[in-house]
């Protein structure tokens, strides 16, 4: 069984996140990082292709400069190759522009599933992966806390406000997975030493057949016209627990007339 | 572009419109032009009375959806309705799972681009700009659409208040049935509400969470001791509801549950952004945590910096000799 895992390189969420004053574009320069919530969606493939006996586990990314090190990341973890889209025009692309780039990258794997986390660390727009979904005519399951595949079908736990639902989709389906669906296993070093002479392919955006004004900032078709700091929570009080910090609880819940 | 017509995506749950579509549609009156509602279910007309008196003149009904996913069925709904040219200027979605998956399919079927995180929407220049909180809400940002509409907004839950105008019940008519093909062949089997007791978290006047600093599963039930005693809603951080100690339903953040409520208490969560953006707008924040520099002492208005393995329990005597 074929699965494409998306998977997007981020800046180092550790570090403060940055807009550039000019364009008000997320500043995606320096090294980037596989995004966290993208390696439950690596092991999940990896499992599911294991258990089917067998197929490759195949990456799909897009960002600038060639940027590979978070893809190297997830090659270490066992996938077998790479599909990674770098191109100058997809500067400042929204959601539907990254959408379409990834669907058509995706289309040259010819997956039997594809799994993407429910959104990304960084812009969590969280639409993504619904919008490939449609561009590429496929089911999809979101927000899946557990997934098998039985035959020609995958069978997803499907978070809901209430609880889960039992839902079957026909393969091929695309399918975004929630941090709790698997334990990321972390690379060993065989397999980091394996990922630096796995295949990954670059592509530009002419390679995949898309215009270049469908993408990027001259894609994007929206603005963002102001960025401001949020009002500052005034400065609470601090307390040191010495023994009677939930006395000050108590206090300050009588306060409120919560109690 | 002016807006003359807004559809606000209406998600009925135990047989009533949700709360944060009422709150689109409450604010979707202040902007300008009739404000209609998208439904889906057995039993639509029976919303037709609530959704009117909120200012819904119309509920387009897409019907009984026979165990699929709404995403594609309703999205295909609401494009023909467009496609027909007697669609909306403006289609506001809950955050919601199945609110997202809408304004996902229907972004990329009408190839019109979506915003989300919608925090505010305010009419300017004739036009919609909307507001968005990044970065675990350090940053406001504004945003508008430059092409043609519809425009599509996916709004965070506890935007606006949710408001009754005092209309008629709202006329309904059924949206016009569309092809979906291969994207509508998931089926939903089987569903399973996860029982809880007391308010519900996103409704509830107290809402005490708890995270990685308890230690282990069982200590969880501090939390829900404390939750009971305050007459309040247990919480969870995402980091233990991915360690599988508590349910989703449970989960506050971006992921899960947006709260509001008079009292949160953060018992041993270090506030990471995915949880700041759903609970920082809390009328007042309590947190206990053993690590001084945790990111959450920086909503907090009270901040005890010490062991909720020791805090937690004597707050729970001293409410309990209280009576």
């Amino acid at each position: 069984m074929n699965v494409v895992v998306c998977v997007k390189q981020i800046p180092d969420p550790a570090a403060p996140p940055a807009l550039d004053p000019e364009t008000k574009n997320l500043v995606r320069e320096g090294k980037l990082i596989l995004d966290d919530s993208d390696s439950y969606g690596v092991e999940m493939a990896l499992q599911l292709a294991d258990a089917a006996g067998g197929g490759d586990v195949t990456l799909v990314s897009m960002a600038p400069n060639g940027e590979t090190s978070g893809l190297r990341t997830a090659l270490a973890m066992g996938a077998a190759k790479a599909i990674l889209v770098s191109d100058d025009s997809l500067a400042g692309s929204d959601a539907l522009g990254t959408a379409k780039v990834l669907a058509a990258a995706i289309k040259r794997a010819e997956p039997d599933l594809v799994l993407a986390a429910t959104e990304s660390t960084d812009g969590y727009t969280g639409t993504t992966p619904v919008q490939v979904a449609e561009l590429l005519g496929l089911p999809s399951v979101t927000f899946a806390k557990k997934v098998e595949i039985d035959g020609s079908s995958v069978k997803v736990e499907r978070q809901t406000e209430a609880g889960y639902d039992e839902v079957e989709s026909p393969l091929p389906a695309l399918v975004t997975v929630t941090a709790g669906v698997v334990e990321p296993r972390y690379p060993s070093f065989k397999g980091i030493m394996a990922a630096k002479s796995k295949p990954v392919e670059t592509l530009t955006v002419a390679d995949l057949g898309i215009d270049a004004g469908e993408v990027g900032s001259a894609g994007a078709r929206q603005e963002i016209t102001e960025v401001a700091e949020a009002e500052a929570r005034s400065g609470g009080e601090i307390v040191v627990d010495e023994g009677d910090g939930h006395l000050r609880v108590i206090e300050f819940l009588e306060q409120l007339k919560v109690i | 572009m002016s807006v003359d017509k807004i559809w606000v995506l209406t998600e009925i749950s135990d047989g009533a419109p949700i709360t944060t579509s009422l709150e689109l549609i409450s604010h979707a009156r202040s902007l300008g032009g009739t404000v209609e509602a998208v439904a889906w279910g057995e039993d639509t007309a029976s919303v037709a009375p609530t959704l009117g008196e909120y200012g819904v003149s119309t509920v387009h009904d897409v019907g009984d959806l026979a165990g699929s996913l709404p995403g594609a069925p309703v999205a295909a709904a609401i494009a023909a309705a467009v496609n027909a040219g007697d669609g909306p200027d403006v289609v506001l979605f809950p955050a919601t799972y199945d609110g997202r998956d809408v304004a996902g399919r229907l972004s990329a079927k009408l190839d019109r681009p979506v915003l989300t995180n919608v925090i505010d929407l305010v009419e300017k220049d004739g036009g919609l700009l909307s507001q968005h909180a990044v970065f675990g809400g350090s940053y406001v940002l504004s945003a508008r659409f430059t092409g043609e509409g519809p425009q599509l907004f996916v709004v965070r839950a506890k935007s606006f208040p949710a408001e009754p105008s005092g209309g008629a019940a709202a006329a309904v008519v059924a949206a016009p049935g569309a092809e979906t093909g291969a994207t509508n062949a998931a089926r939903i089997l089987a569903r399973h509400v996860e029982e809880r007791t007391g308010p519900k978290l996103d409704e509830a006047d107290v809402v005490v969470s708890g995270g990685r600093g308890l230690g282990e599963k069982e200590q969880y039930a501090l939390i829900e001791e404390l939750a009971t005693l305050l007459h309040g809603a247990a919480g969870a951080s995402r980091a233990i509801v991915d360690a599988g100690w508590v349910p989703y339903s449970h989960q506050v953040g971006q992921t899960g549950k947006t709260v509001k409520p008079t009292v949160y208490l953060a018992c041993g969560i270090s506030g990471a952004t995915q949880h700041l953006v759903g609970m920082k707008n809390s009328k007042n924040i309590v947190a206990i945590n053993k690590d001084q520099d945790a990111p959450i002492f920086s909503v907090a208005d009270l901040g005890i910096v010490g062991d909720v393995h020791k805090v937690v329990p004597k707050l729970i005597e001293a409410l309990k000799a209280r009576g």
